[in-house]
């Protein structure tokens, strides 16, 4: 009834090339952003933030990182927790090394030191393909964690072997270390989540997008009608690498606080994010968001209900989460193989014709 | 003959003793993906489940206590008997022959003509729903398995290298015997599939999947009797770390162990695996040996990786792999 492009006159091709170009859409859109930011923060206490929100909003950076890899270029990678273990490590070293700038852009500069990490060990994907790449891509995976378990330099020598996010502050309000308020870690990773999310959008809607998807569908016809791989694909992971070190410097400077690197972005890290990416819907960065959603809040769930609302012991309910997870997966992939971004899509086109079908 | 190079062969030594137990995994792998064209990353998995079966077979354990315990309130833990290690192995194997059936009727029927990363995603999913099971049914503390297997040094082999060398090497029993079964496994799983009618379906499977079915063999028959051979096989694997390592979680971790040797060797061939096994596990161990304790030790845990994906920039189809031609 309400959810349609009739009545709806784009008069300029702005307008006509708008990310949203259904009104309802778009209205939801700008509701969504102003409950993110000027709603929900009053709301907010230590758990919920803790528990979701967080890791919601820093999961979901990371979802649209691996996105833009696995989903718009179809280059698989299950390196996705050593690129951010380089996030963590990066942003780490210059909180530590440059106190006097804001962290806002340590966090920009560790992407940036990330995309270079990732595009190098991107290259082999110029000849290796497929599983074979995925499998490749395991040793950024091994290699970079065993880097920063083993080199003092990259943990500043501490005895623990551990790295711990100074206090840093954002206009005078603490943001990373023991004494934040919870709605300042949350403000500091929604602005980053939001920014990734529109560069993100628009980046896959342009010229790069197009040449990743090109890739994607069949690289030898892609290269025929002139997109060049090498560049194509290394933009890719460069892309996808700086939203992955983003994620992995929130990951550590504002949630965690204290991060040991193999337990932090081990191997479960990288499918973790693979997982979210599938579930949500390869190739949408609604997916992405969706992906991250489930992901974080169904653990929270059943342990909710397992061990607060039936009594069982926690080490029997991690076992039956990690069945469920499992089963839930699979479930996905038998019932709905794009994800949750296709149920999305599939509810859009029958709200069109609401309450009218035929 | 220095030090240095007689303590260099008996890592060499040890180093094949691995790459065997490395490519007793890496069989399963290829296994299913010849057959079904399906990667399965729950082999790893399965071994651990395999081992733990075993384990609670032998020991007369009561499948779900932990559960039972939990819901109705009981103390149940053992039924107080215990089966000996050949007919616990026979029901084990029943039971990965009812696994396989279940995964292919419940799973991967349903994912007929899906991607590959679907696949592939699918048997992720499959990996974290065992590790979750076989922790339901078994319980998940550490796990003796004692099979009857020889351990410890072989004496033999050790008398024999003092009087040549005037130092003893040592040789772990265990490693010998995993290395005797890998042969017959391999040797087994080579005629099966060159001689036998099944083997002969199996291979006309892997070649083309409609053009099988158009000359009568049952893919779904196939397919079960592929996962149960993985299945057989990680229990094989299962029982050699295992009995190496005890039952535990990080059992199942030997499937990441298994992937570069799979990358090296090629995912289509059995012989691959093997080799690539070999290389891999003297590669590693040769490293650590001369490399490692300059860089800070643990080089393993990347080493063939990294040994693999350099190999693949110059043979993007692992040693023995088929080539890979593409078509517009």
């Amino acid at each position: 009834m309400f959810y349609r492009e009739a009545g709806d006159f784009k008069t300029s091709y702005v307008d006509d090339n708008q990310t949203f170009p259904i009104k309802f859409d778009r209205y939801r859109y700008y509701v969504v952003l102003v409950a993110a930011f000027a709603v929900i923060p009053f709301l907010l206490n230590d758990y919920w933030v803790n528990a979701v929100f967080l890791p919601f909003l820093i999961y979901s950076i990371a979802a649209i990182g691996l996105n833009i890899l696995v989903g718009y270029c179809g280059q698989v990678s299950l390196g996705t927790g050593g690129f951010m273990a380089v996030g963590a490590y990066a942003c780490y070293k210059l909180m530590v090394a440059f106190p006097e700038i804001s962290i806002f852009f340590h966090v920009i500069i560790s992407g940036g030191i990330t995309a270079l990490v990732c595009v190098l060990f991107g290259l082999p994907s110029l000849r290796i393909k497929g599983f074979y790449l995925a499998v490749a891509t395991l040793a950024a995976q091994f290699f970079l964690v065993w880097l920063f378990n083993r080199v003092g330099w990259f943990y500043n020598y501490s005895a623990s072997g551990q790295i711990n996010a100074p206090e840093r502050t954002v206009f005078g309000i603490a943001v990373t270390g023991a004494q934040n308020p919870p709605w300042s870690a949350y403000l500091f990773c929604l602005v980053f989540t939001v920014a990734c999310a529109i560069i993100a959008r628009n980046l896959t809607r342009g010229m790069a997008g197009r040449k990743w998807m090109a890739i994607r569908d069949m690289d030898i016809a892609a290269e025929i009608i002139g997109v060049n791989p090498l560049k194509a694909k290394l933009t890719a992971f460069a892309v996808s690498g700086f939203f992955v070190g983003i994620s992995g410097a929130l990951f550590f400077s504002v949630y965690l606080g204290a991060v040991e690197v193999g337990e932090a972005f081990g191997i479960n890290k990288s499918f973790l994010v693979l997982f979210m990416v599938i579930i949500g819907g390869l190739g949408s960065i609604f997916g992405s968001f969706a992906g991250a959603a489930f992901l974080v809040l169904l653990p929270v769930l059943l342990k909710n209900v397992l061990v607060g609302g039936l009594g069982w012991p926690t080490d029997l309910a991690a076992h039956l989460e990690f069945m469920i997870v499992g089963s839930l997966i699979i479930v996905f992939l038998i019932a709905e193989p794009h994800g949750l971004a296709q149920l999305w899509r599939v509810a859009k086109e029958k709200l069109r014709l609401w309450p009218f079908p035929h | 003959m220095p030090d240095s190079v007689i303590f260099g062969m008996e890592v060499f030594l040890n180093g094949l003793m691995a790459g065997v137990l490395y490519a007793l995994v890496a069989l399963g792998f290829v296994l299913i993906y010849k057959a079904s064209g399906i990667f399965n990353y729950a082999q790893g998995v399965m071994a651990l489940f395999a081992a733990l079966t075993l384990v609670g077979i032998m020991e007369g354990q009561v499948p779900f206590s932990h559960l039972i315990n939990a819901v109705l309130g009981t103390q149940v833990h053992h039924f107080g008997w215990h089966v000996p290690a050949l007919l616990a192995v026979a029901l084990t194997v029943v039971v990965m022959i009812a696994l396989a059936w279940i995964v292919n009727k419940l799973i991967f029927r349903h994912l007929v003509g899906q991607e590959p990363i679907i696949l592939f995603m699918a048997t992720i999913g499959l990996a974290y729903f065992l590790e979750g099971f076989g922790d339901v049914m078994w319980g998940a503390d550490i796990k003796k398995l004692d099979v009857g297997l020889p351990q410890g040094m072989n004496s033999a082999i050790d008398d024999v290298t003092f009087g040549i060398f005037g130092y003893g090497f040592f040789i772990d029993n265990l490693d010998i015997v995993a290395t005797l079964v890998a042969a017959l496994l391999v040797a087994g799983l080579v005629a099966f599939a060159q001689y036998s009618k099944h083997g002969r379906a199996m291979r006309a499977v892997a070649d083309d999947h409609q053009a099988a079915l158009s000359v009568g063999i049952s893919l779904n028959f196939i397919w079960v009797m592929v996962w149960s051979l993985a299945g057989f096989v990680a229990l094989v694997a299962g029982i050699m770390w295992g009995t190496k390592m005890g039952v535990q979680f990080s059992l199942s971790l030997i499937a990441l162990k298994a992937l570069p040797v799979l990358m090296l060797g090629g995912f289509t061939s059995i012989p691959g695996a093997i080799v690539g096994g070999l290389i891999i596990g003297v590669g590693e161990k040769m490293f650590e040996f001369a490399i490692g304790p300059l860089v800070g030790g643990a080089t393993e845990n990347w080493f063939a990786y990294m040994l693999a994906l350099i190999f693949l920039v110059f043979r993007p189809q692992g040693l023995f792999g088929e080539k890979i031609i593409e078509r517009v």
